[in-house]
C-alpha cells in the first residue's frame, strides 16, 4: 500500500484524497512568508536600490543602519515605548480580565466587549481620534501619549489571553487559600498567579510586539524626537527608498520571530 | 485530643482548641427574585457533625459559603460562639474547607499544600514539618509528602484536601460534597474514615451532601433544606422515623404517601380502617400516612386489624428478587401503589408471589408516621 492510499485519519480518508488539502495548505503557508523571504535577501544587497534578487551581496545597509544616529534614536524610542506599553498593559489588562471574570456581574460581558473595541474598530479611526484628543491635552509627540495609545491597543490581547487562562483554572483554589488564612491579594499572588504566569508572560510579550510593530497611531501622534522606528521607516519609504528599510525589516522580523517562539514555549507551559 | 496538641497551642495564639457552636438566625440570600436562603435559623452545636441535606439547587452550597464568608447574605446573622461573623472576611474566620473539586494547589507538593495554612500563621519550619507529618499520618498518607498533586489518586487527593483543612486546627470544618467524585466503594470507606476523623478532632463540622444515605450514615444531626427553607433539623433516626412533612418523608428513604380522612370521632382513617387519633393541632387540615417499604409485612390470609396491627388488601403487580431482600410492588383496592421490602432469608413468601395475586399486608400500628398532607 503506497502512501497516498494509506489512511490519513480514523475516518479512513486516504492521504491521496487529502492531497488537494495539503497543496492548499502549502500555498497558503508560502503566501504568508513570501514577502518576508523577499525582504530578507534584499537587505543583504550591495545596490543603492531595492533589488530582488540582489546582484551583489554585502552587509552595507546593516552598517548604514547601526551607524545612523537617526535610526538608532528611533529604535531606542520604539524599544522604550514597547517596554513601557508592556509594563502598563500587562498588569492593567490582567486586573481587568480577573475582575470581570470573577465578578459574575450581569454587565461583565458587556464591559468585556467594550474593552475589546480597540481591537475591532479600524486603527486609523483610533489614530485620528487620539490625534485630535492629544492635540487638546498636549500629548502629541510625547512618550506618555504613545504608551497610552499603544496600551489601549494591547489591553484587548492581554484580556483575551488572561481570561482564557482563568477559564481553565479552578477558582475554588483561591477560595480555599482564603479560608486557610490568606488575604484575597495574597491568594491571587501565591496561588492564582503562579498557575497563569506563562499566560501572563505571553500577554506581556504580545503587548510589546503590539507596540513595537505599530505604524498607524505612531504616524499620527509621534514625531520629532519621539518618532518611532516604524514612523521613520514609513517616512523613509516615502522620501527615499534604499535597502536600509529592508535591513531594519529583517531585524524586526528576527525580533518578532524570537518573541513569538518564546510565546509558544510559554503558552504551552500553563498546564 | 492527645497531650501534644495542647503543647502546640502554647506557641500558636491564633488557634483555639475548642470547637465552636455556630448560630445562624434569619439568614436570607436572594439572587434576583430567587430566595437561595429564606430566613434560615440553625443552631449547630459545638463539636457536632451536622449535615446539610437537600436536592440540587436547594441552597446547601449558598449556606456553606455564607458560613465560610464567600457570599454576603442580604440579612440575618451568623455567629461563631459569641462573635458575629457576617462582616468578617473569610481569611479571618479560621474555618477549614474541603471542596468537591478538592482545589489542591497543583504547583505545590503534597507537603507544601498541607503546610500552606501553617505558613500563613507563621508556624516555624521545624514545627510545620512535624505537624504536616502528623496530619499526613492521620489521613494515612505518611511518606507521600514529596509527591506532586497529579501523582495522587482521587482518594488520596481527597485525603490531602482534608489534611490541609484541619492541620491548622480550625474551630470549624466545612465540607461541600467532598466524596461525590469518588467511586462507590471508596466513598463508603471514606465516609467511615471521615466519621472517625471527626471523632478524633472533635471539631464542629458542617457537611453538605445530596445523598440521603450518606447523611444518615455520618451525621449527628441532619438539616434538611429545600428551596432555601429549612424543613427539619434532627438526628438521623428522628428524621427517618418522624419526618415533619411530605418533603422530608419523600426525600429521606423510600416511602409511599396514603391520604387519610377525618372521621367524626377525632380519628384518621384510610379505606374505612381506623389508623390513628387525629393530632390535636390539626382537625382542620388534611393528613397523610407515610409508609416505609421495610415496615410492611406479608400477612396471613385471615389477618384482621387489631390494636397493634394495621392490615391492607392488595394485588401484587411485581415481585423482584434483589439478593439480600425481595421487593414487591402492590396496588391497594383504591389504586394507591405501595412497595414492600422483605428480607429474603426470613420471609421467603415474598419471593413466591405472582403478579395478580391477592394478598394481605400488615404493619405495626406504632410504626405509623402521620404528616400534614402536601408540602409546606
Ligand atoms: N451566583 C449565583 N447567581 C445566581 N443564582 C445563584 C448563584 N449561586 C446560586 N444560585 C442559585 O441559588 C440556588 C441555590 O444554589 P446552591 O448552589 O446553594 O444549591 P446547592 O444546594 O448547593 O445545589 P447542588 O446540590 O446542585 O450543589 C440555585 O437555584 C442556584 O441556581
Ligand atoms: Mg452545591
Amino acid at each position: 500500500m503506497s502512501w497516498w492510499q494509506s489512511p490519513a485519519s480514523d475516518t479512513q480518508v486516504t492521504h491521496g484524497g487529502r492531497l488537494w488539502l495539503y497543496i492548499l495548505a502549502i500555498i497558503i503557508m508560502l503566501l504568508l512568508v513570501i514577502p518576508t523571504f523577499i525582504v530578507i535577501p534584499m537587505s543583504f544587497s550591495d545596490s543603492q536600490y531595492l533589488e530582488f534578487p540582489p546582484s551583489t551581496w554585502s552587509m552595507r545597509w546593516y552598517h548604514e543602519y547601526f551607524g545612523s544616529n537617526k535610526w538608532m534614536r528611533a529604535t531606542w524610542t520604539s524599544l522604550r515605548i514597547g517596554v513601557l506599553t508592556m509594563l502598563v498593559a500587562t498588569p492593567v489588562g490582567t486586573m481587568a480580565a480577573y475582575a470581570l471574570y470573577v465578578s459574575g456581574h450581569r454587565a461583565a460581558r458587556l464591559i468585556f466587549m467594550y474593552m475589546l473595541t480597540p481591537m475591532i474598530v479600524p486603527v486609523i479611526l483610533i489614530a485620528i481620534g487620539v490625534f485630535y484628543f492629544y492635540g487638546r491635552v498636549k500629548l502629541n509627540n510625547s512618550i506618555a501619549g504613545l504608551v497610552l495609545a499603544h496600551t489601549a491597543l494591547a489591553i484587548p490581547l492581554v484580556m483575551i489571553i488572561i481570561t482564557a487562562a482563568l477559564r481553565s483554572y479552578d477558582l475554588n483554589q483561591e477560595r480555599v487559600a482564603r479560608s486557610l488564612g490568606a488575604t484575597r491579594l495574597k491568594a491571587f499572588f501565591v496561588i492564582t498567579l503562579p498557575q497563569i504566569k506563562f499566560s501572563v508572560i505571553t500577554a506581556a510579550l504580545l503587548s510589546f510586539l503590539t507596540s513595537f510593530d505599530e505604524v498607524i497611531v505612531s504616524i499620527f501622534v509621534s514625531g520629532g524626537k519621539t518618532a518611532t522606528l516604524t514612523k521613520h521607516m514609513f517616512s523613509a519609504l516615502r522620501d527615499y527608498i534604499d535597502p536600509t528599510i529592508a535591513a531594519i525589516s529583517t531585524i524586526m522580523v528576527l525580533i518578532s520571530t524570537v518573541l513569538l517562539l518564546l510565546v509558544q514555549l510559554a503558552g504551552s507551559r500553563d498546564k | 485530643m492527645d497531650t501534644s496538641v495542647s503543647a502546640y497551642n502554647e506557641n500558636t495564639h491564633v488557634e483555639s482548641d475548642q470547637a465552636l457552636p455556630i448560630t445562624i438566625s434569619g439568614l436570607t440570600k436572594r439572587y434576583g427574585s430567587l430566595y437561595a436562603l429564606n430566613s434560615v435559623d440553625l443552631e449547630i452545636r459545638s463539636g457536632e457533625f451536622l449535615t446539610l441535606l437537600g436536592p440540587s439547587g436547594s441552597g446547601k452550597t449558598t449556606l456553606l459559603m455564607a458560613i465560610a464568608g464567600f457570599n454576603r447574605p442580604d440579612s440575618g446573622s451568623i455567629r461563631f460562639g459569641d462573635s458575629e461573623m457576617i462582616l468578617m472576611p473569610p481569611h479571618q474566620r479560621n474555618v477549614g474547607m474541603v471542596f468537591q473539586s478538592y482545589a489542591l494547589f497543583p504547583h505545590m507538593s503534597v507537603a507544601q499544600n498541607i503546610a500552606f495554612p501553617l505558613k500563613l500563621r507563621g508556624v516555624k519550619a521545624a514545627e510545620r514539618l512535624s505537624r504536616v507529618n502528623e496530619a499526613l499520618e492521620t489521613v494515612q498518607l505518611s511518606g507521600l509528602g514529596d509527591r506532586t498533586i497529579d501523582q495522587l489518586s482521587g482518594g488520596q487527593r481527597q485525603r490531602v484536601a482534608l489534611a490541609r483543612a484541619f492541620v491548622f486546627r480550625p474551630r470549624i470544618l466545612l465540607m461541600d460534597e467532598p466524596l461525590s467524585a469518588l467511586d462507590k466503594k471508596l466513598r463508603e470507606r471514606m465516609q467511615i474514615e471521615l466519621k472517625q476523623l471527626h471523632r478524633q478532632l472533635g471539631v464542629t463540622t458542617v457537611y453538605v451532601t445530596h445523598d440521603q444515605r450518606e447523611a444518615l450514615t455520618m451525621s449527628d444531626r441532619i438539616a434538611v433544606i429545600n428551596d432555601g427553607l429549612l424543613m427539619q433539623v434532627d438526628t438521623p433516626e428522628i428524621i427517618y422515623n418522624q419526618p415533619v412533612n411530605a418533603f422530608v418523608a419523600d426525600f429521606i428513604g423510600e416511602s409511599a404517601m396514603l391520604p387519610l380522612t377525618h372521621t367524626t370521632n377525632g380519628i384518621l382513617e384510610f379505606g374505612g380502617q381506623e389508623i390513628v387519633q387525629t393530632p390535636v393541632s390539626g382537625t382542620d387540615r388534611t393528613w397523610s400516612m407515610v409508609i416505609r417499604p421495610e415496615r410492611l409485612e406479608i400477612a396471613d390470609k385471615q389477618a384482621v386489624p387489631n390494636e397493634s396491627l394495621i392490615v391492607f388488601d392488595g394485588v401484587v403487580r411485581e415481585s423482584v428478587f434483589q439478593g439480600e431482600s425481595a421487593f414487591v410492588l402492590l396496588e391497594l383496592s383504591d389504586g394507591t401503589e405501595l412497595s414492600l421490602r422483605a428480607g429474603g432469608g426470613t420471609d421467603s413468601r415474598a419471593q413466591r408471589l405472582q403478579p395478580g395475586e391477592q394478598i394481605k399486608i400488615s404493619m405495626q400500628r406504632h410504626d405509623v408516621i402521620v404528616i400534614p398532607a402536601g408540602q409546606e
